[in-house]
Parts: C-alpha cells; sequence; structure tokens
C-alpha cells in the first residue's frame, strides 16, 4: 500500500468529513431561514439572534470541502462544477442574498427591514434547493433526461425538508416561550418531509443506478449495512414519539430534553450520509473518475496534509470554545 | 469585442473578483484599526474609544459578511470557469489555496462571532484576544491569497511534468519574486482605503453637527493613518513597478504605451493607446522621463510592445488604469497632508476640506481596483505568466448560460453595493448623540 493509494483515501474521508460538517452546521442555519415566513414578526429577531454567532464560520465548512475538492481532486473539481454550473450559480446567489441579509436587516432602515428579511429567507429556500439538486445530479451521474432531473428536484424538496427539521430542532433548543411551542411545531410538520425523502431516496437511488444496486443488495454486505436503515427507522419514530410529548410539556412549562429533536436529526443525517458516501466510493465522478485518478500529486497532497493534520484539530478545538460561549441561552432554556 | 464564451467567463470572473476585492481591501485593515481603538481605550478607559470601535465594528461586521459571501462564489467560479487552472496547476495552487482555508478563514469566521457578539460574555482579554486573532486571520488569509497571485505573474520553484506543474522549492513557490512587493503593495492599499473612509464618514457625522469625542478622535485617526501611509505606498508602488519591469517587460510597456524599444523613452501623460496602428493617438508626452524613472538612468533602453507582438495585454486598458490609480494616489497625497497639517495648526480641517474628504470616502476603492486591473490584465494573454493562457484554462460552458449567470450577478452586485454605501452612511446618520455640541470645534471635543 503505498501513498498514493492511501492519500486519496484519507482527502477523500476529510473531504467527506467536511461536506458532513457542513451540512449539519449551515443546514440548522439554512433552515432556520427557511422557516422564518412562518414565523410572527416579532419572534423572527429572536430566530435570527440563535443563529447569528456561528452563520459565517459554519458556511466556512463549504469553502473547505470544496476547496479540498480543487486542492486534492483537481480533475474532478472542473467536472463536477462545470456540470453543475446553473445550480451552483443559484446556490451563490441564494448564500449571497441570505449571508448580506443577517447584517443588512438590522442595519439598513428600519423600512427595508422586511424586505431583508424577505432576502433572507428567499437565499435559504433558494441555497438549500439548489444544494439538494446538485445532489441528485451528482448521484445520477450528470444524466441528462427527464427520470434524472426529476428526481433531483425530489433530492433538492428533500434536503430543504431535511435542512427544515434541523432548524427547527436548533429552535426547539436555542428558544423559550411562545417561539419554541412554534419550533416544536415546524419540527413536527419537518419530520414527515424529511421521512418520505429519505425513503424516496433510498428507494429511488438502487434503481437509477445500477452500480449502487450491486453495492447494496449483495451477501453479506447487505446484512453488514442493515443497522444504517435500521437506526434511521429508529431516529425518525424517536422523533416522531417525542415531539408531541416534547410539545404537551412545553405548554406545562418543562422543556427537559429540547434538544432531543436536534440530536436525533443529527444522527439521522449523518446516517444518510454514511449511506450515500458508501453508495458512491471510491468514485468521485460516478463511472467517470473514481479518487485516484482525479487526485493531485502525492508531493502536493502531503503538503496539505501536514498542515491539515495540526490545524483541523486547532480549528475543532476553538470552534467547539465558540459554541461554549454562546452555550448560555440554550443552557438558561434547559435548566431555568 | 465579439461576446464569445471565454470572454464573457472573463467578465463574469472579473466582475465577481472586483466585487469581492472591496470588502477584504476594508476588512484586512479596519480588523488592526478596531484593534488600535479598543487597546487605546483598555489603556486610557476612555469611552470615546469604545464608543469609535462600537461603531466601526457594525461597519466591520457588514463589510465582512459580504467579503465572505463573494469570496464563497469564487472558490466556485475556480472551477465552473476556468477547470484548465486546477488541472495544470493545481500542485500548487491547491496547497495555497487550503491553507488560506485552514489558517485564516476559520479563525477569522469563528472569533469574529465572539467578536461582534461576545463582549458581554467573555472577558475583556479573551474580547481583546478574539479582535487580535480576527485582524490576524484578515492579514494572513492576505498573505496566502496574494503569494498565489504572485506566482502566478512571477511562477518560480517548480518544474512542468507531463503537462502539470509540479513543485521543487515550496519556499521559492510562496515568496516567487513579485510576492513581497505586492503583499506590502496591498497591506498598504487596504490601511489607506480605511484611512479615507474613516475620515470620509466621520468628516460627514462631524459636519452634520454630531461632534462628540469619539468622531474627532476617529477622524484624526483616519486622517494621520492616511498623512502617513500615503508616501510610503508611493514609494513601494514604485519599487513593485520596477520589479515588474525585470519580470514582466510587456505590462510595464503597456503601462507607459511604449509600441517600440527605444532609449531615452518619453512618458506619456496623456494618450489613446492604438493598437490597429500601434502607436499613440493624441499624446502628451515628458521627453526621457519614462527612461529616468524605470531605469533611473535618462537615455535607459525600454522594451516596447512590439517585441511581443501577439503575447501583450490590451494595451489602453492597462494604460489607462494605471493612470486612475496613479492620479488617485496623488489625490489622496494632497488631501491626506493638507488635513494632517490643519489639524496640527487649526485643530480641525476646514470645512470645504472635509467635504472633499467625504467625497473621498470611498476613493481607495477606486485606486486599489484600478491597480489590480493594471495587474491582471497587464498578465493577459496569460493566466500563469509563461506556463498557461487564461484561453486554454476556459471551461466549455456555453455562453448563454454564462450570460444568463452574468446578469445575474450584475444585477445583484450593482444592488448590493448601492445598499452597502447608503447603509454606511445611514448607519453614521443614525449613530448621532444628543450629547453632540454642533458648534465645537475638533480640538476642543477631544481635548
Amino acid at each position: 500500500m503505498t501513498a498514493a493509494y492511501w492519500l486519496p483515501v484519507i482527502f477523500a474521508g476529510l473531504m467527506a468529513l467536511a461536506m458532513l460538517i457542513y451540512v449539519i452546521l449551515d443546514g440548522y442555519d439554512l433552515g432556520v431561514g427557511v422557516l422564518l415566513p412562518f414565523a410572527d414578526e416579532d419572534d423572527k429577531d429572536m430566530m435570527i439572534a440563535s443563529i447569528c454567532p456561528f452563520w459565517d464560520a459554519n458556511e466556512t465548512w463549504l469553502v473547505l470541502g470544496v476547496g479540498l475538492l480543487l486542492t486534492a481532486f483537481p480533475m474532478a473539481h472542473g467536472v463536477i462544477l462545470g456540470a453543475l454550473y446553473l445550480p451552483v450559480a443559484l446556490m451563490l446567489l441564494g448564500l449571497i442574498l441570505r449571508g448580506v441579509a443577517f447584517d443588512f436587516r438590522v442595519k439598513a432602515h428600519a423600512d427595508h427591514k422586511p424586505w431583508w428579511n424577505a432576502a433572507f429567507a428567499t437565499g435559504s429556500l433558494l441555497a438549500s434547493l439548489s444544494q439538494g439538486v446538485m445532489l441528485g445530479r451528482y448521484l445520477t451521474g450528470f444524466e441528462p433526461g427527464l427520470a434524472a432531473w426529476g428526481f433531483s428536484l425530489l433530492t433538492g424538496v428533500g434536503l430543504t425538508a431535511a435542512y427544515a427539521l434541523l432548524g427547527a430542532g436548533w429552535l426547539v433548543m436555542k428558544t423559550e416561550g411562545r417561539l419554541q411551542a412554534r419550533a416544536i411545531g415546524w419540527a413536527r410538520h419537518s419530520v414527515a418531509g424529511t421521512a418520505l425523502a429519505v425513503i424516496a431516496v433510498s428507494v429511488v437511488t438502487p434503481l437509477v443506478s445500477q452500480r449502487i444496486a450491486e453495492k447494496w443488495f449483495v451477501l453479506p454486505d447487505f446484512l453488514l449495512l442493515l443497522p444504517l436503515p435500521l437506526i434511521s427507522l429508529a431516529l425518525f419514530v424517536t422523533l416522531a414519539l417525542a415531539l408531541p410529548r416534547l410539545a404537551r410539556r412545553q405548554a406545562a412549562g418543562n422543556d427537559n430534553f429540547c434538544w432531543l429533536p436536534f440530536a436525533c436529526t443529527v444522527g439521522i443525517v449523518v446516517l444518510a450520509f454514511w449511506g450515500l458516501a458508501y453508495s458512491v466510493f471510491p468514485q468521485l465522478v460516478i463511472d467517470q473518475l473514481d479518487i485516484w485518478q482525479a487526485a493531485s500529486s502525492p508531493e502536493a497532497l502531503k503538503v496539505i496534509l501536514a498542515g491539515a493534520a495540526v490545524v483541523l484539530p486547532t480549528i475543532l478545538g476553538y470552534t467547539v470554545f465558540a459554541y461554549r460561549v454562546f452555550w448560555g441561552k440554550a443552557h438558561e432554556l434547559t435548566y431555568q | 469585442m465579439e461576446l464569445d464564451a471565454i470572454t464573457l467567463a472573463r467578465i463574469q470572473f472579473g466582475a465577481n473578483i472586483t466585487f469581492h476585492i472591496l470588502f477584504p481591501t476594508i476588512s484586512i485593515a479596519m480588523g488592526w484599526m478596531l484593534l488600535f481603538f479598543k487597546l487605546r481605550y483598555n489603556k486610557t478607559r476612555d469611552n470615546a474609544w469604545m464608543d469609535a470601535y462600537g461603531f466601526w465594528v457594525k461597519v466591520f461586521a457588514l463589510t465582512f459578511a459580504l467579503g465572505v459571501v463573494s469570496g464563497i462564489t469564487m472558490s466556485f467560479q475556480f472551477g465552473t470557469n476556468w477547470p484548465g487552472y486546477m488541472q495544470t496547476v493545481g500542485n500548487i495552487a491547491g496547497p495555497l489555496l487550503a491553507y488560506e482555508v485552514l489558517t485564516a478563514f476559520f479563525l477569522e469566521a469563528t472569533f469574529l462571532g465572539i467578536m461582534l457578539f461576545g463582549q458581554k460574555r467573555v472577558s475583556n482579554r479573551v474580547h481583546t484576544l478574539a479582535t487580535v486573532l480576527v485582524a490576524g486571520g484578515t492579514t494572513v488569509s492576505a498573505f496566502w491569497i496574494i503569494a498565489l497571485n504572485s506566482w502566478m505573474q512571477t511562477p518560480a520553484g517548480f518544474e512542468m511534468i507531463n503537462g502539470q506543474a509540479h513543485v521543487t522549492n515550496w519556499l521559492e513557490v510562496i515568496f516567487n519574486p513579485s510576492m513581497p512587493y505586492r503583499l506590502t503593495h496591498m497591506l498598504l492599499a487596504s490601511g489607506l482605503t480605511i484611512a479615507f473612509l474613516i475620515s470620509g464618514v466621520s468628516a460627514y457625522r462631524w459636519l452634520r453637527g454630531d461632534r462628540v469625542p469619539a468622531v474627532a478622535k476617529a477622524m484624526k485617526s483616519g486622517v494621520f493613518l492616511a498623512a502617513l501611509l500615503i508616501p510610503v505606498q508611493i514609494f513601494v508602488g514604485d519599487m513593485h513597478g520596477l520589479n515588474t519591469l525585470h519580470h514582466q517587460p510587456e505590462k510595464i510597456a503597456a503601462v507607459e504605451g511604449v509600441w517600440n524599444t527605444e532609449k531615452g523613452a518619453p512618458l506619456t501623460l496623456f494618450a489613446l493607446p492604438n493598437e490597429e496602428t500601434r502607436s499613440n493617438d493624441y499624446a502628451i508626452t515628458v521627453p526621457k522621463l519614462a527612461s529616468l524613472i524605470l531605469t533611473h538612468s535618462i537615455d535607459g533602453e525600454l522594451k516596447g510592445l512590439n517585441e511581443f507582438k501577439g503575447a501583450h495585454p490590451p494595451v489602453a486598458k492597462v494604460f489607462w488604469s494605471f493612470r486612475v490609480m496613479v492620479a488617485m494616489g496623488m489625490l489622496m497625497l494632497a488631501t491626506a497632508w493638507l488635513a494632517a497639517w490643519q489639524l496640527k495648526k487649526r485643530g480641525e480641517p476646514a470645512a470645504w476640506l472635509q467635504r472633499l474628504l467625504i467625497a473621498m470616502t470611498f476613493s481607495g476603492w477606486i485606486a486599489t481596483v484600478a491597480g489590480w486591473y493594471v495587474t491582471e490584465m497587464g498578465r493577459q494573454p496569460w493566466l500563469v505568466y509563461g506556463v498557461l493562457t487564461t484561453a486554454q484554462a476556459a471551461s466549455k460552458v456555453p455562453a448563454p448560460m454564462i450570460l444568463t449567470t452574468l446578469i445575474m450577478y450584475l444585477a445583484l452586485y450593482v444592488v448590493l453595493l448601492l445598499s452597502y454605501v447608503s447603509v454606511v452612511f445611514y448607519l453614521a446618520r443614525k449613530a448621532g448623540k444628543p450629547a453632540a455640541r454642533p458648534s465645537a470645534n475638533l480640538k476642543e471635543v477631544t481635548a
């Protein structure tokens, strides 16, 4: 086993990790944006305040993910982003709109605030949908045709539902009172949407791709993989049972376990991501390029790896620190 | 000019990178200025410094957000617009970009949250540290990206194997011949941009009668910083030019509008360079001066554009961008020194001069963008000088698709730019305090 074999594997892992962290972290703040139009005017400031200290660092994981694709797999970067040209442009439009709205909505003239709120919600929705469509296009190997695009729209709606669920879970954890009650309601709606999407994607993916079907439905792999859907199912059931109970208890002023919906959702996202990563690996562009064909030279990868080995743990360390600094609200909300 | 796919891709990338650079240009130096305000407060416990911090940190947050989102766009457009770039020089550009993300982006983004919203949640020391880390992060980010850009101008420390660049010496890659000059030039440009931004907005508040110590202190900080940096910038700019003459003579030939190689070349003050006739129309020149400036000898030889026929940059664009930059620099010098002198002498710049400062609030942007046009357009037709042309790196995305997204981006950038400028002045109006003494002199207020 040589460096030329292992380095691309390590970098594929790092890239997947960055993308997973991105989907969870930016997922909850995009989700809060998607939910914004459903909130009362008075609650909107609170919703955005709950994500304001974090969103910027959250989005940096996307830059890292794309950066790793760009730097470690330059051959695939051009192919993937060229094929995803339109959804990428729409996602960027969405991210720009919502990113600037964080500041403009409170700093611009008060009369303009509803406009910036609308820009924030629209941008969040556009970015979520586009990312989901990108996922669908990627999984179908950028195939043309109605079926492949239909599948991509499905993943677009599915990922948006998952983000909304993450966002609702975050709000249930970070807020209290009326807004928290509303957030529990939003979570109940999003669970149904997310479950449908996960099931649909799981059923359709092997139908669309012969190769992925072969990876899953052979023995003994199938048995080894079985825990994945089973645990996901258990998490969905937990959510479906816990949310109504949480709503009843919250109304009575007790919000113990308010972190549970968020934690379950993170679990579902991790498992779904793992399933997709397993389906694709070691291909980078399905049926076109694998990670070894697309990788940079081993010398370049070693240079990046040396830096990443030192810096990534540091980044994780101060990210935890930042979340602890802003722990307060969640802390008060849970125990006071 | 025909709007083919590659032209559209260049306009799109150029529009995005122009829009993007506006914001880092402010946030790089503004981070350090905020630290200065904070350290002054830590030392003097004078609330005016904290008020100045409180006002400018809002502008900083807004600027930072615009820089982040336009930067994310760029990380994608490398791939969507120039796939051949990473495929050819990915072994060099990749690690440099990766180090920028790893050592700078996360640092600044994470501690920005604490810097902006954590003042009451952490101790003053940790908050000061967060400010240091954010300012340091922006500067480290500038270091990596300028290293890469300079490498594209003056590539070093690599060899080509099977059409791909492979590193032979990382120190030579990072500290390539033009890198120290370009980095210094850019950091100074950032300092000057915020110096005029702060002076302009403070003068605006002052003339509106918002005469509080925080405004007076900020104006003084801005004016003195500008007066201090502008001569240094002119000196460094000259050195940068000499460095370019050595490594990219055709860029300087375009800057000076020199068509034929000649000894004792004149300095062309005004002209309309004409690529059809390969000469300058309506030229106003000063004999021998270009040779004197660039070679420090009256009869020094300058290489002309005709030696690089078919492989030199578009002359008029580079020629005029350079003149816009230099004119802006001269105007900055005059304004900053006069304002600093009047501050010393009379305690306050005259009202007309303050109005000029207001007009020059965003003058740093014009000079910086013009300077970047000189160096980036001046590198054409190369993307990586002598290694890869822009045309070779272009993507195969069809022109109508690029045009559609280009229009979308342009519309968005215009709206955001107008919003940004108007919000900065709106914040300035809103910050007005009832405690202000509308007729006070600046010296009385700071005393």
